[in-house]
């Protein structure tokens, strides 16, 4: 008797914390859905062509390549890890694609990524095997991947094969109305959630990020996720290489410099911890239209130039990782 | 299990501990830091691989390889830093690494309902869609505890269980503990708080120095018989001389208590941890500071200089107060802290002895900046002599000398700024015979000379020795205070273990003290 | 009287072993140079030439300077990614204010980096925000501010002896640069070594618990450590713009923080801070330059230096990586 009035005094103690904290993560967790509807409304008032099916079919799919790093990268940021070799690893699908383009899109996409996905997986094992940072693995490859992708092109790009227009029609056709880049997205955000929340995998991708610790004390194959993670990394990064190979009708070399800093930018300002095990791939969504959407203003402004763009960028992702900090030491 | 052995590196951690569990048993492990408690649990759950020894589960010998497989066994252990996931939920905190799967995907419907089932079982309310960080300490060691018994546990180990709960988080334990007795299930329990082993326990095993010194059934054996068990002494013995103090004279103390105290510490607050602690100290005095492990001395050091924020709470240093924002401040008024845990806050491993010694004191041997290598070097060499530091030279490591040596370093860390007040948090804690008693002298020295100290130590002669008085601590508070001849081990092993101590005419003043 | 004997003793031992064991990792590092070296002497045409020594000393100079400032922030368990911003910044500024003499441009320019710097260690110790996250939007938003200063990201020619003397002057047979360079890292070891601060920044990255008790202000320490970095990038950019002749703030300094974190990893400092050799960073930046360079004289595909490039990278951190128990 006494005791079950006790544990009713806990929940009671508890509930007010329990709201706060919920308060704290729920602005956390959703602070750039919030914003995002606050720009998007913004916008739509100031401009007439930003609700206007074109732009925003546009905006989704300029950004359909980032998102599908920024996915790879949520997963890896979730462990508590980082991946600075994706916009090698997409120069290197590129690549890989346009070279096969002649000979069917299907086996285009299947060799460049499952390349890439090789690639990601080396990254694994010597981070779980070695036991050395990801930050100076994933660093090495970035190097390594990038000078196979120009080695590999004499450092020219490749053109992809005029007759192959089912590879073309990855990234410049469409579906009804919507490109084919964003439906591609939209699936493996879709997929992405799913393995995320319901499988094992997936929990234990949180997991791992949430205490290594206590993850391998309560049992946890801790080196099979990691392996998973950057595997998973690198076939993303890869996917958005052929995608856009396919847009350009060409494979670069030196495509995707400098996405590995946009992909983590656009992780962060969704809310997903660097620190790891608190995050999603909505938030990642939501942070990749965010700036994706800034971006757009900025292009419908006209007036800003893209150096200020830079300016404010940054100025953006340090102020909501201030906020993200601050509500989450309050706990 | 019986004739545990492992060493670490060439140190015996545990030499042959035997450990019998009965089913349905409440057994406490007992035994002070170092004595090889954690040891014994983690190579009884797998997480370490034992050297020698063997291990029966049910009459059949058993070989556990990694966590996974003793959890598979039924062997389970609940840590005292509770080892969870705080951002995941309570059911997904239960049931990582099975999680109920349909066609592939979690089965979140089954998983939630059967961590309800579950926690109801042990007469808990919690949702099992929290998130385990929204809980209170309490209600996660409970998931903890539920996530071990849904392991269809034969055994689960609670290690310190108790120690950052409330006396009602504390009730609701003892009923999950009861619950689980009555199922059948072996407890290892351990805690420092005497007064839960008796309550929940049946029998207890008292560790020593990696040593197994005995199993009794609690009822018939006297708390002052467990605590001399545990430190190793007999009941009436009064052994002198094994320590390097001279004994200070009752007078030198009186004379010291008489003047102004050189350092008072009042009233310190921090959470649970301290509760209204006052201590005060003489020029040329030893104040020795005495507790079990838990018992907030650690605290009030840290409190003093200034490490950890407090509540509430004054230190004078002189008569006057200080602001104590960073250990730089207390150190600036001339304080220094000798603190317990050499590796974790002493040493700077990869830097040379020369470094390590000179650290606190580099402001004043640096001229625009540039450190003066002479009056460093003249510094260091002065400091190995007097102490007897024994190192290949000033450039040595520090993480390759001895114990004892790195101890003398950092002792002379401090000692070249001539502090006017030093505080030893176990200034003798894991060296090796000669270098204790060295060090033992030369504290005395330093408070001949006049200094002040506050000594932290859970060896009894060296509070009995060393000291002039002796403040007793339990559960965050100053529960005694023992002066001159009042000071033995048996008064001291009675305040620890009672709360105050009992004997001729200690009672009274003590509670006097205590009682602020 | 026996502790001096085996003092004695021990040390009549060590000798040259000792002394390369001092060394440490760099020691392993320091081979591998001497081997690159000699294998080049031997194979690449022309390489044992003086003036493909001073080219390479000449193209290491600017990442030597950023990967010093790199070394002491890695020494504290930091990382600085805003490096080439930083760079690019300095270049602008000093390029649109050469009319109010070289000496005013030059020093507004290693002002600002020092300030950009110590906001970079204002952030990471007063919001406790990860450094690598602090630094790249400093990376992010520095480059804009630099193409903002810059007229929009134009590119500034200019003609000025005195100033263009930092990246085409010579000192005898020496670039003035390579110059600058030496005096940097002399001073940048004397500094590690000799001075108080030295001693803070390793203790910090040691140990910044016990570093907090010895009385270390950990703040200053850090914010300090940024601020010198962002100096040091700003010096290099100075001398990327007078070398060039013009300033290009899109592009001076892009990527060179990786360059230098890899300098750093190679010369045997760990990432994890704690540990810091100047010396081993100048090494491990020689190695890479050694490798690019001689990769171009052998009329090898720039790419494959890439390739071994990161393979050194690995393999090096391998090496180095704290033994476990």
């Amino acid at each position: 008797m006494s005791q079950a009035t006790t544990t009713i005094d806990d929940a009671g103690s508890t509930r007010g914390r329990v709201f706060r904290a919920k308060a704290a993560s729920f602005i956390q967790r959703q602070g750039a859905l919030v914003a995002l509807v606050i720009v998007c409304v913004f916008a739509a008032m100031r401009y007439e062509d930003f609700i206007t099916e074109r732009n925003l079919l546009n905006v989704l799919r300029q950004n359909s390549m980032l998102g599908l790093v920024a996915l790879g990268m949520t997963f890896v940021i979730l462990t508590g890890g980082i991946d600075l070799s994706v916009g090698s690893l997409l120069a290197v699908a590129g690549v890989i694609a346009a070279n096969l383009a002649g000979r069917g899109m299907l086996l285009a996409v299947v060799a460049a990524v499952a390349f890439t996905t090789v690639l990601g997986l080396i990254n694994g094992v010597v981070i779980a095997k070695a036991r050395i940072q990801p930050f100076i693995v994933t660093l090495a490859m970035m190097i390594a991947a990038r000078g196979l992708a120009l080695a590999a092109t004499g450092e020219e790009s490749v053109r992809v094969d005029r007759l192959s227009e089912t590879f073309t029609w990855l990234g410049q056709g469409k579906l009804g109305p919507i490109p084919i880049p964003v439906i591609v997205l939209l699936i493996a955000y879709a997929l992405g959630w799913v393995v995320l929340n319901h499988t094992r995998f997936g929990r234990h991708v949180y997991s791992l990020g949430d205490n290594e610790e206590a993850a391998r004390l309560m049992g946890l194959n801790v080196g099979r996720v990691t392996l998973g993670v950057y595997a998973l990394s690198g076939a993303l990064a890869g996917l958005a290489g052929v995608i856009l190979a396919s847009r350009l009708g060409a494979g670069q070399p030196v495509a995707g410099t400098g996405w590995e800093l946009d992909a983590i930018a656009a992780v962060v300002v969704g809310g997903t911890l660097l620190t790891g095990g608190q995050g999603g791939v909505g938030s990642t969504l939501v942070g990749v239209l965010l700036l994706g959407v800034i971006f757009n203003i900025f292009n419908l402004e006209g007036t800003i130039s893209s150096w200020w763009q830079w300016v404010l960028r940054g100025i953006f992702l340090l102020v909501v990782v201030v906020i993200q900090n601050r509500l989450s030491s309050r706990k | 299990m019986e004739g545990i052995t492992k060493s670490f590196s060439g140190v015996t951690a545990l030499a042959g501990v035997d450990l019998t569990l009965e089913r349905g048993e409440v057994h406490a492990l007992v035994g002070e830091n170092g004595a090889g408690k954690s040891t014994l649990i983690k190579i009884m759950t797998g997480a370490y691989q034992r050297d020698g020894g063997q291990i029966w589960l049910e009459g059949r010998p058993v070989e556990f390889r990694s966590p996974e497989e003793a959890q598979g066994a039924g062997v389970v252990a609940v840590y005292q830093e509770v080892n969870l996931l705080a951002f995941r939920t309570v059911a997904e905190n239960i049931y990582l690494g099975r999680e109920p799967r349909r066609f592939g995907l979690i089965d979140w419907k089954r998983m939630n309902a059967d961590a309800r089932a579950l926690l109801q079982r042990l007469g808990l309310e919690i949702d099992p869609r929290a998130t385990l960080g929204s809980l209170n300490i309490a209600l996660r060691q409970m998931v903890a505890i539920a996530r071990g018994v849904s392991f269809n546990a034969k055994v689960v180990v609670l290690d310190e269980p108790t120690s950052s709960l409330t006396e009602h988080e504390v009730s609701i334990l003892y009923d999950v503990i009861r619950r689980l007795k009555a199922e059948g299930t072996a407890v290892v329990y351990i805690s420092h708080r005497f007064d839960e082993l008796y309550t929940v326990c049946d029998r207890v095993t008292i560790l020593r120095d990696g040593k197994f010194v005995a199993t009794h059934a609690l009822a018939n054996l006297e708390k002052i018989d467990l605590v001399c068990l545990m430190l190793g002494k007999q009941r009436d013995e009064l052994r002198k001389g094994t320590t390097a103090f001279e004994h200070q004279t009752a007078t030198a103390a009186a004379s010291a208590m008489a003047a102004e105290p050189l350092l008072r510490a009042e009233n310190l607050k921090r959470g649970r941890k301290l509760n209204h602690v006052t201590v005060e100290a003489g020029r040329g005095e030893i104040v020795g500071v005495a507790g079990l492990l838990g018992s907030g001395r650690t605290e009030t050091a840290r409190a003093i200089f200034g490490a950890d924020k407090i509540e509430a709470g004054e230190v004078y240093l002189e008569g006057k107060p200080l602001r104590l924002r960073a250990p730089g401040d207390a150190i600036d008024a001339g304080l220094a802290f000798l603190s317990e845990d050499r590796k974790a806050e002493g040493i700077i491993p990869e830097l040379s002895v020369r470094e390590n010694l000179t650290l606190a004191a580099l402001p004043a041997l640096t001229r625009f900046g540039i450190v003066s290598r002479a009056r460093q070097q003249e510094i260091v060499e002065r400091f190995i002599k007097r102490l007897g530091i024994k190192t290949a030279g000033p450039d040595q490591k520090i993480r390759e000398l001895s114990g004892g040596n790195q101890q003398k370093v950092l002792l002379a860390r401090w000692l070249c700024k001539n502090p006017k007040f030093l505080i030893l948090d176990e200034p003798t804690r894991g060296i090796d015979i000669g270098a204790k008693g060295e060090i033992q002298a030369l504290i005395n020295e330093l408070a001949e000379s006049g200094l002040g100290v506050l000594m932290i130590s859970s060896e009894l002669e060296e509070l009995v020795e060393g000291s002039s008085r002796v403040i007793v601590m339990r559960d965050g508070e100053r529960v005694a205070e023992l002066r001159g001849k009042e000071i033995s081990q048996d008064s001291i092993i009675r305040a620890m273990a009672e709360g105050s101590a009992t004997g001729d005419a200690t009672s009274n003043e003590a509670e006097d003290d205590g009682g602020v | 009287m026996q502790n001096a004997t085996e003092i004695n003793r021990v040390k009549g031992k060590p000798g040259l072993l000792a002394g390369l064991a001092a060394l440490g990792p760099t020691y392993g590092a320091l081979i591998a140079l001497v081997l690159l070296v000699l294998l080049n002497v031997i194979f690449t045409p022309n390489f044992a030439a003086w003036t493909n020594f001073w080219n390479i000393l000449l193209q290491v100079a600017p990442t030597m300077l950023v990967a010093v400032g790199m070394t002491f922030v890695i020494a504290t368990g930091g990382i600085d990614l805003s490096v080439g911003s930083v760079m690019a910044i300095a270049s602008a500024l000093a390029a649109t204010n050469l009319d109010r003499g070289v000496g005013v441009a030059i020093l507004l320019a290693l002002a600002v980096a020092l300030c950009v710097g110590a906001f970079n260690g204002a952030l990471i110790t007063g919001f406790r925000i990860q450094p690598i996250i602090v630094t790249l939007a400093l990376l992010i938003a520095g480059r804009g501010i630099a193409q903002v200063i810059s007229n929009g990201g134009q590119l500034i020619p200019f003609s000025n002896p005195t100033f263009e003397y930092l990246g085409k002057g010579y000192a005898g047979p020496m670039p003035f640069q390579v110059l600058v360079m030496i005096l940097v890292v002399a001073a940048a070891i004397f500094i590690m070594r000799m001075t108080s601060f030295g001693r803070y920044v390793v203790a910090v990255g040691g140990n910044e618990a016990a570093a907090r008790l010895a009385g270390i202000r950990i703040h200053r320490t850090k914010i300090m450590v940024y601020a010198l970095s962002g100096l040091l990038a700003g010096l290099a950019g100075l001398i990327e713009t007078a070398r060039l002749g013009a300033s290009d703030a899109a592009k001076v300094g892009l990527y060179i923080e990786l360059d230098a974190i890899a300098a750093v990893v190679v010369g045997g400092t760990p990432l994890t801070g704690g540990r810091a050799t100047v010396a081993g960073t100048l090494i491990g930046a020689l190695i890479m330059q050694v490798i690019a360079t001689s990769f171009n004289m052998l009329l090898i595909p720039f790419s494959w230096s890439l390739v071994l490039k990161a393979a050194i990278i690995l393999i090096a951190v391998y090496i180095q990586r704290p033994k476990v128990a």
